[in-house]
């Protein structure tokens, strides 16, 4: 689905293995860097936003008012047809979605680097296998796999999306670090380092995965971005939390009610576009961070 | 190489019998009886629920036993019959699937082959030239980080409600009966226009975006640099930086091409539109395990058949892939 989000960079050449640079050098060009700067406070404003929002909107997202009315100085954004306030829907939407993001794009880093380094590092029948796998979980219908499981559940939570979006997302980390770990392994100073006689797991750590941290670094941001549209794909179709308000629940009920016919601009328009911006600040502070890392991109 | 293809092909044989076996083992796994569960819906006497129960479990193969059903299973995806949908009883499922395929085909093949076509023109001009890279490259990122429920929202407000362009839902006028006349095409291409939109729009930010940092790295490289000293024109340059630029895009391509045949199922949702995306999302709606099965079939075979076609084309276009699979495997 929007998984195409993340393919993309994935397939572009982070030159692993390159440029030792210290810290400092990225924190100079980084303060120059106007994308990053723009994409960093943007998305830090929605973070702001979605922190504070519910403390300081006047309204819970389940209290009832005047039905369907637009934006006015007791409900700022309006109410849906059913009464409820929309700004605080939309602020509560905002921190579930980063919620899922972030819990989506840590299970799938954590389980994306160690299978990638397992069959990088040590390849042959064990790369195999977990390349299998790999494209085994790739093929697993999630939807259908969402189904399943949620009928199991009394109630679908945040938590639970967010595991399982990175659950089934983990491929596309493994397969760059497996790639990347296999450029890597057959360097010198990693030769020296298996002369000097280290264990495999404090090579990976300490000279492989160094190198690819900025790769590495930039494929889960763009993670965390996907999966928060992934998140709002499923919450639309109504395999969203069962417990709480997401911007995809807006958006499903938005559509359900025929938001659009009785020209409810004030519940079609915000909770899109505040999902657009949080994702759009985070792929422009991704390519502003990839040119702080890599210096053939910086601007001339 | 004949025995890395051969390696191969039994890589994805094994990755395709697995993967029918848990597409077939998923709905299994749901708690109820799906029989019990489609006949809950009638309100029928004791005596006729027995004799209904019956003949159903026998109509869909339920009282079979789980290894006859996974035979059956097989047997019947070998000769194209895919069982019996529950929801709309009794249509078959192929003659479901084969009913939303063209829809799904019309809408997103033109869709993402268009997009690729001018996403990968407009990221390629866009990179290292200043003022396109600041004007056109914003909206790449925008585009790409819509998501499809809200285009489908946004698109049918103004150009639907606001302005009157264009019909909103459906995939064609429900008060035409379908026939080969103008009148009917005509509802077909302007019911067709809104989810095509929506779908080019957002797959078009990707491939820009995707295309324009590629072809920077392409022109960065010792190659570019070399030819440039050789003092070739610009525009040599850039042909060859995207020729080079062109080959992970076209992975790309396969790979989106590989899941069409699942449909969009957000935006075809949204519009209403008769295509596998919307079926899917039915069968889903009413849990119809074989209506599920019968589509993700589909899929599995399209994006099996998409990665291997990506295989093929690395291991013919670009020698370095070769030499590196040979690497690989010594």
């Amino acid at each position: 689905m929007s998984q195409t989000v993340l393919e993309e960079h994935a397939s572009s050449p982070a030159a692993p293995g390159a440029r030792p640079v210290r810290g400092n050098d990225f924190l100079y060009y980084g303060l120059r860097n106007k994308k990053l700067l723009f994409g960093l406070g943007l998305e830090l404003l929605l973070i702001l936003l979605a922190i504070i929002g519910p403390l300081i909107s006047p309204h819970n997202t389940t209290d009832f008012y005047k039905l369907a009315s637009p934006p006015s100085a007791q409900n700022w954004l309006g109410t849906d047809s059913f009464g409820h306030d929309i700004f605080a829907q939309l602020v509560v939407g905002l921190r579930e979605s980063y919620l899922v993001g972030a819990l989506s794009a840590i299970c799938a880093a954590i389980a994306g680097m160690v299978l990638g380094f397992i069959a990088g590092w040590r390849g042959g029948v064990l790369d195999e296998a977990l390349q299998f796998l790999t494209n085994v979980v790739v093929m697993i219908p999630a939807l259908v796999l969402l189904v399943v499981i949620g009928s199991y559940l009394n109630t679908r939570s945040v938590m639970f999306e967010g595991v399982f979006i990175g659950l089934t997302t983990w491929p596309w980390v493994a397969r760059a670090v497996r790639a990347q770990t296999f450029s890597l392994r057959s360097r010198e100073f990693v030769d020296l380092a298996k002369l000097s006689g280290k264990r495999a797991t404090s090579i990976v750590v300490k000279e492989i995965a160094p190198n690819m941290a900025s790769y590495l670094f930039l494929a889960i941001i763009l993670l965390f971005g996907s999966s928060m549209l992934l998140a709002s794909s499923y919450d639309f179709l109504g395999l969203g939390p069962s417990n709480t308000v997401s911007l995809g629940i807006m958006m499903q009920q938005a559509t359900l009610n025929s938001a659009l016919f009785y020209h409810m601009w004030w519940w079609v328009f915000p909770p899109g576009m505040v999902l657009t911006a949080m994702v759009a600040a985070l792929l422009v502070a991704n390519v502003g961070l990839d040119e702080v890392f890599n210096p053939k991109l910086r601007e001339r | 190489m004949h025995r890395f293809l051969i390696r191969k092909l039994i890589t994805y044989m094994m990755a395709f019998v697995v993967g029918v076996t848990i597409d077939w083992g998923i709905p299994h796994l749901m708690p109820g009886d799906p029989v019990q569960t489609y006949l809950s819906q009638f309100r029928l006497q004791p005596a006729g629920y027995a004799a209904l129960y019956s003949t159903m479990s026998q109509a869909f193969g339920t009282n079979m036993s789980a290894l006859a059903q996974y035979l059956h299973y097989w047997k019947g995806m070998l000769t194209w019959d895919l069982g019996v949908s529950y929801t709309s009883f009794p249509t078959e499922v192929s003659t479901m699937i084969g009913q939303a395929l063209p829809y799904t085909l019309a809408l997103l093949v033109p869709a993402i082959v268009l997009s690729y076509i001018l996403g990968n023109r407009l990221g390629a001009a866009a990179a290292r030239r200043k003022l396109l890279d600041n004007s056109v490259l914003p909206l790449g990122y925008v585009f790409q980080a819509m998501p499809y429920a809200w285009v489908a929202l946004i698109l049918p407000y103004l150009f639907g409600v606001v302005w009157h362009v264009f019909p909103v839902s459906g995939g064609y006028d429900h008060s035409l009966l379908p026939s080969w006349n103008w009148t009917f095409i005509w509802s077909l291409i302007t019911h067709w226009f809104l989810p095509f939109l929506s779908v080019f729009l957002i797959s078009l930010g990707g491939w820009a975006i995707g295309m324009r940092n590629l072809v920077i790295y392409e022109l960065e490289n010792d190659a570019s640099r070399y030819l440039r000293a050789l003092g070739a024109r610009e525009r040599v340059i850039r042909r060859y930086a995207y020729r080079n630029a062109s080959l992970p895009q076209l992975s790309g391509l396969a790979l989106a091409l590989g899941v069409v045949v699942g449909g969009n199922i957000v935006t075809e949702v949204a519009f209403q539109y008769p295509g596998l995306g919307h079926l899917l999302y039915q069968a889903i709606a009413g849990k119809d395990y074989f209506l599920l099965q019968g589509i993700f079939i589909f899929i599995i075979i399209g994006v099996l058949v998409a990665n291997f076609i990506i295989d093929l084309v690395f291991i013919t276009v670009d020698p370095r892939t070769r030499l590196s699979m040979q690497g690989a495997q010594a």
